[in-house]
């Protein structure tokens, strides 16, 4: 009796899931088929619908986007700039995490700064680079009227004529935006840890730094491999500051990175959705491997944890719903 | 232990309000002056560009904004349609999906999760030339619904959906449902969704404040400048026609800015929230 009664429900698993399939269908599996066709064909030009597939030479546009030097230059500059973000925006946001977790310190104000802290990072980023482009604009510009007036340049300098200065802009700013939510996901980790753990140690008389380094950093291995990993996909995408930042990339494609690339490939100039398209495969392929790592690695803590997390906002919040019906 | 703490306790705490109040200013500062040189003209940005108190050129900043090209009322309208439509889409369709994935048994219930899984990280961009030749041979371009339909798979959210559900939805509130005779769709949508709302909430911040600031995809395929969003507006002040209109510029950012600065401010202890949750997004 019971064993056909969840075989009729078990139908309902389908019919609920057909929107979620149907619109995956569509508006991902099928582009992104369909960008790995356009690969290997001939199709380029603006309203051009017509292509066929390369017959003499089917991996012509892997090759060309792979020995583009804009192209090996855009992954260059994606990685340098990720690289000068990173490290300092896991450094401060670690530092952070020590600070507003350890028991002895008990910093006052953490709300108020957790809240500015991780501000930028819900603006739009759009208005970040403009904003920032205006900010170290020359010759008019905030940042080159106060380093004048606090006597640090004799001249105004103009920031984006120099590579290494624009580049850093950049990775600046995605630090800027970005070591707030780290913070904040680093110190929920700490807060998932068993406090026992933590009491042990003050008991064996444990000083803060070494049970920050023996205690704390050993257990958030999981959270900080997940923020690793979605940084990297964040930042071999970044497109928005880079695109807006600086005009034309600056010189040399000081700035430019492989989203812009794929952007600059399919629409302008001549419009090669063929090389855009090889070049978002590489971009997917590069993805896909560091995604499968994560994924492969975090499989099952994560949920768990993550599980574990869900479950506090819920109690939180049903208690507080409580507390409003008691009243 | 009280009695230790006394200089190097205060010592790490002069070190440690220092450096968070420089922070804090690091986090503000752009902010104000983009405001504050929002009221100055521009030969006052002109003599210094740095300043921390407003001027009065606010309404002249004013008129030369809205005299070009910048129309931040067309670009909030639309805005506003594509982030609430793609929000309703992936509150709702994510919840009947993670729905699907928790109160059933079938067969292919774990190759989707695993599906869902593995689809969570792929990015946009990587497969936009796809899906814009497809919008343009739909003739879908500056159509507002090829930004929003596609809310109705995320997969993000329906992991998001499921953490919840599995942790705070009883079973047998839905068994006794089903004994009164209530349909499953009924079920879902009268006594499930409520029972969703703080994860509704939460995501539903993060999705709508990611829909808000995209930029790759509506830059891609909006391009009759009636349709444009925020965003794309913000990236015309960067053009030519505001060249040496300093005080516009600034307004103009302070304009895309502030509905995020409202939200943000109103709701900021539900986002700090959500984000300590990892994985919300839009």
């Amino acid at each position: 009796m019971k064993r056909r009664k969840s075989f009729s429900y078990a139908k309902y698993g389908y019919i609920f899931s057909i929107p979620f399939i149907i619109t995956f269908l569509i508006f991902s599996l099928y582009p992104t088929i369909y960008t790995a066709v356009l690969g290997f064909t001939d199709s380029k030009g603006l309203g051009n619908t017509s292509w066929k597939i390369l017959t003499d030479d089917p991996f012509r546009n892997f090759k060309l986007v792979l020995n583009n030097e804009s192209f090996i230059t855009g992954l260059k500059n994606t990685a340098a700039i990720w690289m000068m973000n990173f490290i300092p925006q896991m450094l401060l946001a670690l530092l952070l995490t020590a600070w507003f977790t350890s028991r002895r310190s008990n910093l006052k104000g953490q709300g108020f700064f957790k809240i500015v802290f991780y501000m930028p990072n819900i603006i739009t980023a759009a208005s970040i680079a403009v904003l920032f482009a205006t900010l170290f604009g020359y010759p008019v510009g905030p940042v080159n009227s106060l380093l004048l007036k606090l006597g640090l340049i004799k001249e105004k300098f103009y920031f984006y004529i120099n590579k290494d200065v624009s580049r850093g802009i950049i990775a600046f700013i995605q630090f800027w935006m970005w070591y707030g939510y780290t913070m904040l996901i680093l110190i929920a980790g700490v807060k998932g840890i068993n406090p026992e753990i933590f009491e042990a140690a003050e008991i064996d008389g444990a000083s803060g730094t070494q049970t920050f380094f023996r205690i704390t950093l050993p257990n958030l291995k999981t959270i900080l491999l997940y923020v690793l990993i979605t940084s990297l996909i964040g930042g071999l995408n970044i497109f928005d500051i880079p695109r807006l930042l600086v005009p034309y990339s600056g010189p040399d494609n000081a700035t430019l990175t492989a989203s812009v690339f794929i952007y600059n490939q399919a629409f302008s100039g001549s419009y090669f959705w063929n090389r855009a398209a090889a070049a978002s495969m590489i971009l997917f392929v590069i993805i896909a491997v560091c995604s499968g790592i994560l994924f492969f690695i975090m499989r099952d803590k994560e949920a768990a944890e993550h599980r574990k997390a869900v479950k506090r906002l819920a109690k939180q919040q049903s208690s507080k719903l409580k507390a409003q019906e008691a009243k | 232990m009280r009695r230790k703490s006394s200089l190097g306790g205060i010592l790490f705490k002069a070190v440690a309000y220092t450096v968070l109040i420089l922070l804090a200013i690091l986090s503000i500062l752009p902010f104000w002056i983009m405001i504050v040189n929002s009221t100055r003209s521009t030969f006052q940005v002109q003599q210094s560009a740095f300043a921390l108190l407003p001027s009065t050129f606010l309404q002249s900043n004013l008129d030369v904004l809205l005299g070009k090209t910048f129309d931040p009322m067309t670009g909030f309208a639309n805005s506003m349609i594509i982030s609430v439509g793609a929000t309703v889409c992936t509150l709702y369709f994510s919840s009947l999906t993670a729905y699907a994935l928790i109160a059933y048994n079938w067969k292919l219930r774990q190759p989707f999760f695993t599906l869902i899984m593995a689809v969570m990280m792929i990015p946009a961009q990587i497969t936009i030339i796809g899906f814009y030749k497809f919008m343009y041979q739909l003739g879908m371009t500056n159509n507002f619904l090829a930004l929003i339909l596609p809310a109705i798979a995320a997969p993000q959210a329906v992991f998001f959906m499921r953490q919840f559900m599995v942790a705070s939805l009883p079973m047998e509130l839905l068994e006794a449902a089903r004994i009164d005779g209530s349909s499953e769709f009924f079920t879902f949508n009268r006594i499930v969704m409520p029972i969703m709302k703080p994860a509704l909430a939460t995501q539903g911040i993060f999705t709508f404040v990611f829909n808000w600031n995209n930029l790759f995809l509506p830059l891609v395929l909006l391009t009759d400048s009636e349709k444009y969003t925020m965003p794309i507006m913000v990236s015309l002040l960067k053009g030519d026609i505001y060249k040496t209109e300093y005080g516009a510029v600034y307004l103009g950012l302070t304009l895309t800015v502030l509905p995020l600065f409202v939200i943000y401010f109103l709701l900021s202890k539900y986002i700090i929230a959500g984000v300590a949750l990892g994985g919300v997004k839009g």
